[in-house]
């Protein structure tokens, strides 16, 4: 549709450029939104913001020492760029100390888009049996952790 | 042939002047959009509806998504 409406745009005179991905991938950053839906919650909204990180080159005893008061809740694997490339749960955190994170994470943890409507999100969570999910932006950088 | 480019070079445009507008229908627009665009829809667009745009200034177009 943008590509016709910038080819006519083209055609009436106009210097134009055509964002391909659309509006989907701009709320799917997290970018602002305007309209009268601007102010339904998503789950960027609720997501929880200070989740601990660790690297891929990891030791699962030393993150264990570093993130004593962090109980047994999940740890998002990032690279330096915070581009999620897996998730360690309280049964990997417990395991072989000399295990390296690579070894232990989940390298396909259930992701959602900021954007999704937080009453999307439930049912298929129950429906799958998910006890954490991550919110990901579309280049695949954390936004935080859902724990329904 | 118009350009296609992607979220970082609109934020850039946008910062530089460009103008925003949106193809889809009213209703789709007055729901969600981004932020400063126009909406002039598709089956509306011609030299009339334009006329509100500023010839001078790149504009970018998008609608809801690889549509």
């Amino acid at each position: 549709m943008s590509a016709r409406a910038a080819s006519r745009l083209t055609g009436l005179g106009f210097t134009v450029y055509r964002y391909q991905a659309g509006k989907m991938d701009w709320f799917a950053a997290g970018l602002p939104r305007e309209g009268s839906d601007a102010n339904v919650p998503r789950i960027a909204d609720v997501a929880k913001r200070d989740v601990p990180t660790c690297q891929l080159e990891e030791r699962i005893g030393d993150l264990r020492d570093r993130l004593r008061a962090n109980g047994r809740k999940p740890v998002v694997v990032v690279d330096a760029d915070r581009v999620v490339l897996g998730l360690v749960g309280p049964d990997g955190l417990s395991g072989d100390p000399a295990a390296g994170v690579e070894d232990v994470m989940d390298l396909a943890p259930v992701t959602f888009r900021p954007n999704l409507r937080v009453g999307e999100m439930p049912e298929y969570l129950k429906k799958q049996r998910i006890q954490h999910a991550l919110v990901t932006t579309n280049d695949g950088i954390l936004v935080g952790l859902i724990e329904p | 042939m118009p350009t296609v480019i992607e979220r970082y070079r609109v934020q850039q445009l946008l910062q530089q002047g460009a103008q925003l507008v949106d193809v889809l229908g009213a209703k789709e627009y007055e729901a969600e959009h981004v932020p400063g665009a126009v909406n002039i829809p598709l089956r509306d667009l011609n030299r009339k509806t334009t006329s509100r745009l500023d010839s001078r200034r790149p504009v970018i177009t998008y609608c809801h998504d690889y549509q």
